[in-house]
This record gives C-alpha cells, structure tokens and sequence, in this order.
C-alpha cells in the first residue's frame, strides 16, 4: 500500500511539474501573475510530493519488500537497516528518485527566497526547474521504475509489472542479491549523494541564467543572486569528488585513488566548467565583461551535470549498442540536445544585448589572467569529453565501417577505450598552468596591471619560491617534474599567505588590533577573496599529494612464509599469521596480522583482509592502511595459501604525501568554501585612528 | 705441416666448443621472474574483460592467467614491447593504457590541443582587439587589494584597505 502512495505521489508529482511550467510559461506571457503564483505553489509542492514517494522507498527497502525488484537487487537479509536506507542509491532506479528528490528541494528553497526584486524571473526560473524535473520525473515512471513488483504465474514463470497481470499472484523471493560489497564504504555512501547535491545545486544558476536571457535583462543581476548556489554546489560536487578518491583508495585494493575511469572523468566535467564559471563570474561583476562567455560556461555546466548523471547511469560508457538497446539512451540524447541548443538559440539571439559595456585594457590585467585561467579549465574540460566520448566514437563509427569494405580494407577502426595514460599529460600540464595562474593572478590588479607592474609584483614571491628548488635537491630529491611542481606549489602558496600577511598587517597598524583578530575581520570582510585563498591552499595540498604519489610511489609484490619480511624503502613488513573466519553478516574474511616496523623500530601492526560476501559471491580487498603526514604504508593481501594459510602474497605500496590530498581536498576545501558561502553582516562604520601610520608603513622607509 | 693441421684443428675444435656452449646456454631457462617484474609489464596493460583495471591489480581468475602468461613470456626472453605487442596483437589495442597514435585513433590526440590551441587564438585576439579599443587610463581607478608595486599601486592599495577599515 506504501508502494502504491509512493508510486501515486510520483505521478503527481510529474503532472504538477508539467502543470507549474506551464503555467508559470502561460502566466509570462500572457501577464496573468495569479498563474505565475499558481505555479510556484505548485514547484512548493514537488517536495513534500517526492519526500513521499522517497519515504516509501525507504520503507521497502529498510523492511525488505523482496516482491519489488529494486529491493531485491540491492538488499538482502544480511545487511543492517542503515546499509538498507543507503541502499536508495546503490541502484540506478533509487538514486534517479534521490537525484529528483534533491532537485525538488533546491527548487523549494529557492521558491522560499524574496522575489520581490527579481519577480519577472520566477516565471522562468520556475520553467526550467520543473521541465528538468519533470523529465527525471518522465524516465523513474517510464523507464526506471523502482515500484514494479514481481508477478507469477500458475505456470511458475514471473514477470514484473506495475500492476497485476491476469491470472497472476504476487511474489516475493526469500532473499535479495545485496549491495554491492564496494558500495559498502563510508566513501561510496556519501559520494553519490554529495556528486548529485552538486549537480542540482549548478540548475539553480542555468535556471536564473534561461530566466536572464528570456527576460532580455544584460545586467550581472542573475550572477549576483545565484552566486551562494554556485559556491555551495562546487563545495558538494569537490566534495563528492574526494569522497570517490578516498572510495577509491580505500577498497579498490589498488594503492591509488583516482584512475579516469569514465564515469570518474564525466562526474569532473561540471566541476571543471563549474570552477571556470565561478571565476569567470566575478570578472562580469567588477568589470560588466564576459557576459556571453558566463552564458556559455552555465550552460555548458548544465550540460555536463546531466551528461554526467547519464554517463554514470545509461552504460553509454561500456557500450553504444547497451545504451541504444535501452530506452534511456534515446530520452538522455533527446533531452540533453534540446536543452544545449534551445540555451544556445537563447544565447545568440541575446548575443548583442550582453556585450561588454566596457573594455579590457592590459593584456596582464587579472580579468586577463581569470580569462586564461578559463581557457585552461575549458581545455582540460575539453580533454576530458573527448576522452569519454572517443570510446563511443571509435564504437559507432567502427561499426559502421566494417560495412563498408572499400574502407575497411584500409585500416580497421574498432572500439578504444580511453585510460589514464591518455590523461597523464595534458593533466599535469594544464594543472601545472592553473596553479602558477592561481600565484599570478592575486599579484594583477583589475584592468590596470601591464607586463612591468606584474613583473614587479611577482618577483618577491618568485625569488623566494625559487630558495624551495635547492632545498629539495639537498634533500635529495632529483625528479624534474617533482621539483617544478612543489616549485609552482609554493610559488602559489607564498602569494597566497602573502595576501593574507599584508592586508592584515596593514590593518593592525591601522587599527591597533592584533594580527589575529586583524586577520580574522579583514577576511570576514570580503568572505569570497579570502574563502577563495582558503580553497587555494586546499588545492596546493592536494597538488603536494598528487606530486608525491605520481612521482614517488614505490610498490612491491612478495609472496612469504609465516616470519617472512618485504623490505620497502624505510619499512619492513612481517607476515606473522593469517586467520579465515565467517561472520554474522554473511562474510567470510580472510584476515592477514602485519608486524610493522620502520628503519628498524617496531610502530604498529596492520590487518589487511579480503571479505568474501557469500550473498553477492564478491570480495573486496581492504587494504591495511598506516597513515602519516609524510606517507602511507599501504599493504594488501593479494593471494594466500587456503588450507594452511602459512604462506600469502602481499602487495605493499609506499605512497609519500598522499594524506595532504585528503586534508586539502575535505577540510581546506569545505573551510575555504563555506568562509565564502556565509552569509555576510551589514556593515557597520566604525572610527578611522591611525592612516597616517598606516600609509608610512605600506610607502616603506 | 703438422703443426698448421694441430692449429686448424685446434681452431675448429674451439669455435666448435664454443658454439656448443652458446646452445647449451640458449636452452638453459631463464630464471623466474618475480612478481615485481611481471606487475612492471602488467601496470602498463589493462584487463581485456574487466572494465578499466589495471592488469597488476586485477584480482579476477582471468587476469591472474594473464599475469601467468607475461611471465612465461618473460621467461621465453621477450621483451617488454614483444610482451605488449603480444597482447596488442591477441586481443587489440584495447588492452593499452592509450590508444595508439595511428589511423583513426590520431583523432584521439589531435582533436583536443586543436580547440584549445583555437580558443587560445581567439582569446588572444579577442583581448587585442578589446585592447585596442580604449587607452588604459592615466590613474586608474582602485578596484583591488592586491596593488602593482609601485607608487601608484600602493596608494591605491592604501586607498582601498583605508575604506575597508574605515568601515569597520
């Protein structure tokens, strides 16, 4: 019955989405703001609708209603209620439903926000909401049903139906298959709910940019309102990023943490139009400049969230033929090539309108700069599209020439798939180009910098970064490629600190505060400047990660006796036993105790293991893990003897560094973005004591 | 005359030792690679069943057959190309970790640095020309913190931090 209230409330849910957009469409154009009204009662409505229908899900699957088949693919009897409610999201029915269900709240909060000002964009902000609802809405009804249920016959045949068959009785199978033991991880049970907060945070923006160009209004108005969505949408989709690395990293059993997959590489293209978007914005705020080009970045962000939604979800990735065989591949293409060149029909026939009302002046201004940084953010966008969609390319077009013996006679074109080696270059170069931008850029001024006073600027900060290179190479390091990318980490890093340093100085010598409490209200002052200094250190201690473990992992593989030692660089690592046993939860683990030692001293033990599910009939490495500052020991069981379990092979990785990827990408990330996301105060004036002080000290002697 | 038979003789029966021991020691196998040694070739392969993984960390049956098979080929005296080559050759250019640099699949490489070194140009000449449009102002107006190293730039720093603190 809780099936059928949640089944019901989505079908509501999709005719009143069709109805607000319809009617906030008829309410605009015909100047009727009773059915603008109506219309947003009706988007009000959409969440409390799908918080049903999500509720009941949760239901299902939290009291195993095997009798549907989505409860049955992805829970069983093992498995305890908190793995069951994450369940929703470990199938591709469930976590479309979660994707609409988080759409239909940000489309409720900001329904919630004053409209007073801006009341001539709600009509359309409502309108583009609801139609990408509504079609998430049209493929969880259509395609991806989580509430059919399984039907059988007299005859023993079962089918699955919405609704009964004749003739036929409902069934319910004992047991389900299980999650995914992968999915199993802290990592993976928050990362897709993270990665989709992100992608419906970034409609916000499309929707209130649509709303811009339909309403003709060439200001920077819809930038300015959306600017906390854009903020907070690039902390969940960082966010959801990270927690797939540490995933990863965690249970793959691979010693690594992010490898190109193509779902990986689609989930990191919004990301990427997202960062150039929200840096290109704040050149149209302080300069009226870029108008078409934000236009475009919002857009393309659009489109690569649900380019993204639909790589990780259609099987476009693995094959063409398996997406064209479901009904998924045709709607996704249909609506993801409507919108593209509807919102680029917009944006031409508004092209004139949003010309600059001003002109860039210096070619090394820092608009200048922001406008590199966005062609290099484009460009690694552009590497990674081409990179998921060559496979598809190669697919299509490969089958196409083998029916064409002229051709094919030439050369054979079959599918390729596109793997890390492919993105190792051109990442580490544009990521190289970004970071040293990202050390520029806070040393232009806006519109005024030439070549000479940039010069000037960066000298300080460039001799001193450069005092980094000899202390590498005395302490031993001789990788090029190591030494340029710590040199461009710390270059970024001096003028970042150094930002801080001065303007806080500046200020205790104005005000009389003391440097903390100068530090702390000169960046409560302008929160995004010194929130985004705050993600830029994040990003360097991610790039100190990547350094080291691209550069100066090291690995080895032993198979050794009970007693026996692998010797890795500082560490020795002792097998001394190996014990296999099964648990309540329907798991057999086969579990490996490590005596660790390094350069001779003893420092703990680890407990690498492979948990065998017998449900899902899978198993899943877990590494043992031994974490510093400077490195991980990272040992897994590779094999072992099963009888006497005297004897196991271990891969051990040495991974310098890695820990400072997960500080900078979790912590340094979330402070920097929501230092920059809160809400700021009203000002209040205070007293002016000491400028005389102040410009002495900042003329020098 | 007999001296120049022994030393004819001797020279035969030298060159023909020394080829015998050149056979002996071909025939002689290699030793066995270590697990090291194949995972330094299989890191560089990916599984041709499995999506994506790597073939050194592949934990499937088939893949472990795989790693079984590169050090037999190891032990046979290939070489870490003959090895690929191999691969590349038995179950296509899928198994490399980039497609090769050939026929169709040069598109792979060309296609991107061509729209970015194209967005470079017009971005280039997009800021010439804007450039060209208006002359920089004699004393722009402060619109930063971060101020040019100059006289002028640190005025305006002063200028801008001076409001800044003038409003609390």
């Amino acid at each position: 019955m809780l099936a059928d209230l949640g089944y019901g409330s989505l079908i509501i849910t999709l005719f009143i989405s069709i109805y607000g957009a319809s009617a906030a469409y008829f309410g605009s154009r015909r100047g009727k703001p009773a059915w603008v009204d109506s219309a947003r009662n009706a988007m009000l409505l959409t969440f409390p609708l799908l918080t049903i229908t999500t509720l009941s899900l949760l239901y299902l699957l939290v009291n195993a209603h095997y009798e549907f088949p989505f409860v049955s693919q992805v829970i069983s009897n093992t498995m305890p209620a908190t793995l069951r409610i994450t369940a929703l999201w470990a199938g591709q029915a469930g976590s479309l439903i979660l994707w609409s269900w988080l759409m239909s709240a940000f489309a409720c909060a900001v329904m919630l926000r004053k409209w007073d000002r801006d009341r001539e964009f709600l009509p359309w902000v409502i309108v583009v909401t609801l139609v990408t609802l509504a079609f998430f809405l049209i493929i969880s009804i259509f395609v991806e049903n989580p509430f059919l249920r399984y039907w059988q016959s007299p005859a023993g045949s079962v089918v699955t139906a919405m609704f009964q068959p004749g003739g036929m009785q409902l069934f319910a199978p004992l047991n389900g298959n299980g999650m995914d033991p992968l999915l199993r991880h802290p990592g993976m049970i928050l990362h897709p709910p993270m990665l989709y907060l992100g992608y419906v945070s970034f409609v916000i923006p499309y929707a209130f940019a649509i709303a811009s160009l339909v309403t003709g209004r060439s200001d920077d108005r819809w930038i300015r309102i959306t600017r906390r969505w854009a903020l907070v949408a690039w902390l969940f989709l960082s966010l959801g990023l990270v927690l797939g690395m540490w995933w990863s990293y965690g249970v793959l059993g691979w010693g690594g943490y992010w490898n190109w997959d193509p779902v990986e590489t689609a989930s990191f293209m919004p990301w990427l139009t997202g960062t150039a978007f929200l840096h290109s914005v704040m050149i149209q705020e302080k300069r009226g400049i870029l108008k078409q080009w934000n236009m475009l970045l919002i857009i393309l962000t659009y489109c690569a969230v649900i380019l993204g939604t639909f790589l990780t979800r259609s099987g476009i990735a693995s094959s063409v033929h398996a997406f064209l065989q479901s009904a998924l591949g045709p709607l996704f293409f249909i609506f993801i090539g409507l919108t593209f060149i509807f919102s680029l029909w917009l944006l031409i026939k508004r092209w004139n309108d949003l010309k600059s009302t001003t002109e860039m002046t210096s070619l090394f201004s820092r608009e200048a700069l922001f406008l590199l940084n966005n062609l290099l953010f484009v460009g690694f966008f552009v590497v990674c599209f081409w990179g998921v969609m060559f496979p598809i390319i190669t697919d299509a077009v490969g089958s196409i020439w083998q029916k064409l013996p002229a051709l094919s006679n030439l050369f054979t074109i079959q599918k390729i798939d596109i793997r890390s080696d492919y993105y190792t270059l051109p990442a580490a170069l544009l990521s190289a180009g970004l970071i040293l931008l990202m050390g520029l850029a806070p040393l232009s001024a806006w519109k005024s910098s030439t070549f000479k006073t940039l010069a000037r600027a960066a000298i300080k900060p460039f001799a001193a970064s450069l005092l980094l290179v000899p202390i590498l190479l005395l302490g031993g390091m001789r990788s090029w490629v190591a030494i340029l990318g710590f040199w461009i980490c710390g270059f970024a890093t001096l003028v970042t600190l150094n930002e801080f340093w001065r303007a806080a100085r500046a200020r205790h010598r104005a005000q009389g505060e003391s440097l903390p409490v100068a530090l702390w209200r000169l960046a409560g002052k302008n929160r995004r400047r010194y929130g985004g200094y705050i993600v830029h250190i994040g990003v360097v201690l991610m790039a100190i990660g990547i350094i080291g473990t691209k550069v100066y992992t090291t690995e080895t593989q032993q198979t050794i006796s009970q007693g026996g030692e692998i010797t890795l660089g500082q560490y020795t690592v002792q097998f001394e036993s190996l014990s296999a046993f099964n648990t309540s939860d329907g798991r057999n683990i086969a579990r490996a105790v490590i005596r660790v030692s390094k350069n001779g001293a003893y420092v703990g033990e680890l407990y690498p293991r492979r948990d065998y599910y017998y449900e899902s009939q899978q198993a899943v490495t877990i590494p043992g893990v031994r974490s510093t500052l400077a490195d991980d020991l990272y040992i897994v069981l590779a094999d072992w003897q099963p009888l006497s379990t005297t004897s196991a092979t271990f891969k051990v990785y040495h991974n310098p560094l890695v820990n400072w990827l997960w500080i900078g990408g979790f912590f340094v990330f979330t402070l920097g973005m929501l230092w920059a996301a809160w809400p700021e105060r009203e000002s209040q004036a205070i007293p002016f004591r000491k400028p005389v002080q102040l410009t002495r000290e900042m003329n020098g002697p | 005359m007999k001296a120049k038979n022994f030393l004819v003789e001797a020279g035969l029966a030298l060159i023909a030792s020394l080829l015998f021991a050149g056979l002996v020691s071909a025939q002689q196998p290699q030793p066995t690679p270590s697990d090291d040694q194949v995972n330094a070739i299989a890191r560089q392969l990916y599984c041709p069943v499995c999506e994506n993984t790597p073939l050194d960390v592949c934990p499937t049956t088939a893949c472990a057959q795989w790693r079984d098979l590169i050090r037999q080929k190891l032990m046979e005296g290939m070489t870490n190309q003959e090895i690929k080559d191999y691969f590349v050759e038995y179950y296509g250019a899928r198994v490399l970790g980039a497609p090769p640099a050939a026929g169709f699949y040069w598109l792979a490489y060309v296609v991107p640095p061509i729209i970015i070194l194209a967005g470079a140009y017009v971005l280039l000449r997009a800021l010439r020309s804007w450039k060209k449009t208006t002359s920089p102002p004699e004393n722009p107006p402060p619109q930063t913190l971060s101020p040019p190293p100059q006289e002028t730039g640190k005025n305006e720093y002063i200028q801008r931090l001076e409001d800044e603190v003038r409003r609390g």
